[in-house]
């Protein structure tokens, strides 16, 4: 059974314009063990997504569909019961670790805070267990008595992934977890996501626009545009032999160094993303895609499958004669 | 400048706590009066006597544990009002946010000094309820403030970190917003003595004041009412004036140095 399934998940932002659709019908699986990355440009409710697994959404967000954690829907949970599973059940590396941490208090007693909140050992204890914890993610012990300010950016989120660990969940959210690190750092860190997922087979979500870390870090790779879920499959192959028009373009605004083609002739995805407000008719892609036909502004196309085993699919009417790979007869 | 504060509150707050070893506290009492009435300052009563025959010094130097205690324990239970309703109106919002800031705008614009003087003639004078009438009408600057930085904390990611981590809203007061709200909350409180202090002086000279104790308001209080500036006798209105003036402006000095520690936009002004 996997770990989390999201099942047609919408998520509406009130304003003052009106509703605001910022995830439309995402259907998600995650088994265990499994590395899950999502991509996607700013504003492709990516962060939405992973934000309404553990119901954190504004006041103001109205969330339809069902996310079942362990066979239970987060949506429909009483506040009691929501508090209980936070963190036990799912854990987020927060992006940005610089602000995630409260700048008066020891980065330990924040490792140990869940602990603590979730009655799992006392203070002192939590704390002991909290200075393992920081080991764990490669800091000397005593880094534990160190205050935000005292770290560096990567010992920062080294912190946050101790935190997320701390009470052993099933599913770990990394929410862009190396943005704002340098390269090396973001290497690091990355290795030691990875390792620390293999050691304890845990779930994850990995959510960022770096694709070069996606394919690196993830199984199975799903992508975003404009609050659906427009290409999914294996990593290797996904960005290997793209389906959808949206993922090529992705896969080619990578510049590789050294490679004097990207150099002649950067690539990139002219115009912006559809403001959410107004998603155009059709599929939402067509004014940005350059193989878009008459009928791609009339038909808004699901996910189709590309392989027998539904492992790859794609949402595009024109995936077929596009030459997808691995095509289902 | 924050030094010089320091230093007068030190000399004022010790000579407080260490009166009753400098002089017995007999020298308050009418019918054991060692001087002639109204003496101007000699050696023996340094700042003169009073009508009665007591030492000014003697009076200015008890008169200051009454002074400062009320100052502080007003300020406590101000501060205290203070901050549990401006966290809980910047934490919840909503209705709750706008009927605990229409409550602290109606005792914001409410003067003051008659409704103080309301509450003390309602209550009956004694210390307690001095301390009572300060502390619950000088709160509303506090809320106000505490509030305005509970808005700007509670946004921030580590307040939404908390709430994923399964915290309750106890918790993330407790731990998250009130370490952060602290430094501003401190800073204020000596701000709000020195207030506090000029409060218990107006009371006491306006007779509100418990008669039973000699703080510098009610010496004043005596003095006016006996006439001394008519009779000429400065020495016995001086001394607690500038008593008065010197702890205010003390207290002031400190919290403005705090602020500027605590808030960096006011460095290197």
């Amino acid at each position: 059974m996997s770990v989390l399934s999201v099942r047609d998940l919408n998520v509406s932002y009130t304003t003052q314009a009106g509703d605001v659709p910022a995830v439309r019908g995402v259907n998600l699986d995650v088994a265990r063990g499994e590395v899950l990355g999502l991509a996607g440009e700013s504003g492709c409710g990516k962060s939405t997504v992973a934000h309404a697994v553990l119901r954190l959404l504004p006041v103001g967000a109205r969330a339809e569909g069902e996310v079942l954690l362990d066979g239970e829907d987060v949506l429909a949970m009483k506040p009691g019961r929501l508090r209980a599973v936070r963190w036990t059940e799912a854990a987020i590396v927060f992006q940005g670790a610089m602000h995630a941490l409260n700048p008066v208090r020891r980065v330990g007693d924040q490792v140990a805070e869940a602990m603590t909140i979730h009655r799992q050992a006392s203070e002192r204890e939590a704390f002991r267990r909290a200075q393992q914890l920081v080991e764990q993610v490669g800091l000397p012990a005593r880094r534990a008595r160190d205050y935000p300010h005292e770290l560096s950016g990567g010992q920062r989120q080294r912190i946050m992934i101790a935190m997320a660990l701390a009470c052993n969940p099933n599913l770990i959210i990394a929410d862009e977890p190396t943005t704002a690190l340098d390269v090396m750092v973001q290497a690091q860190v990355l290795s030691l996501l990875s390792g620390l997922q293999q050691e304890f087979g845990l779930a994850m979500i990995f959510i960022t626009h770096d694709l070069s870390v996606l394919v690196e870090a993830c199984d199975r790779i799903a992508v975003m545009y404009a609050g659906r879920i427009v290409e999914e499959g294996p990593s290797d192959l996904l960005f290997g032999s793209p389906a959808h028009p949206y993922t090529k373009a992705l896969a080619a605004a990578f510049p590789q160094i050294g490679d004097e083609r990207f150099r002649r002739a950067p690539s990139g995805l002219p115009g912006d993303p559809p403001d959410p407000a107004a998603v155009p008719r059709g599929c939402p892609f067509h004014p940005r895609c350059p193989e878009a036909i008459a009928a791609c502004a009339r038909e808004d196309p699901s996910l189709l499958k590309l392989t027998v085993d539904g492992r790859r699919r794609a949402a595009c009417i024109r995936v077929d004669r596009l030459g997808a790979p691995e095509m289902v007869p | 400048m924050g030094m010089i504060g320091l230093v007068i509150l030190v000399f004022f707050i010790a000579t407080a706590l260490l009166a009753p070893i400098f002089v017995s506290s007999d020298g308050l009492d009418a019918t054991k009066a060692t001087g002639e009435p109204l003496q101007p300052p000699s050696l023996e009563f340094p700042f003169g006597t009073d009508d009665l025959g007591r030492s000014v010094l003697t009076l200015t130097i008890w008169g200051s544990r009454v002074s400062l205690l009320v100052g502080f324990m007003a300020t406590l239970l101000s501060i205290l009002i203070g901050a549990v309703i401006g966290i809980a109106a910047g934490y919840f919002g909503g209705w709750r946010e706008n009927l605990l800031m229409r409550v602290t705008d109606w005792f914001l614009v409410i003067p003051f000094l008659p409704l103080a003087i309301v509450l003390a003639s309602l209550l009956g004078r004694s210390l307690f309820n001095i301390i009572l009438v300060i502390g619950v009408t000088s709160w509303p600057g506090t809320a106000r403030l505490v509030r305005a930085q509970t808005l700007s904390v509670k946004t921030r990611p580590y307040v939404e970190r908390a709430r994923a981590l399964g915290a309750g809203t106890w918790h993330a007061i407790t731990r998250h917003i009130l370490p952060n709200v602290f430094p501003l909350i401190f800073a204020n409180t000596i701000l709000v003595v020195a207030v506090a202090i000029l409060s218990e002086t107006t009371l006491s000279f306006l007779g509100l004041g418990d008669p039973l104790r000699v703080s510098w308001g009610s010496i004043l209080e005596f003095a006016f009412s006996a006439g001394a500036g008519g009779a000429g006798a400065w020495w016995w209105l001086v001394p607690p004036g500038v008593a008065i003036v010197l702890v205010v402006l003390a207290f002031t000095m400190c919290g403005y140095a705090l602020d500027e520690v605590l808030n960096p936009r006011l460095r290197r002004r």
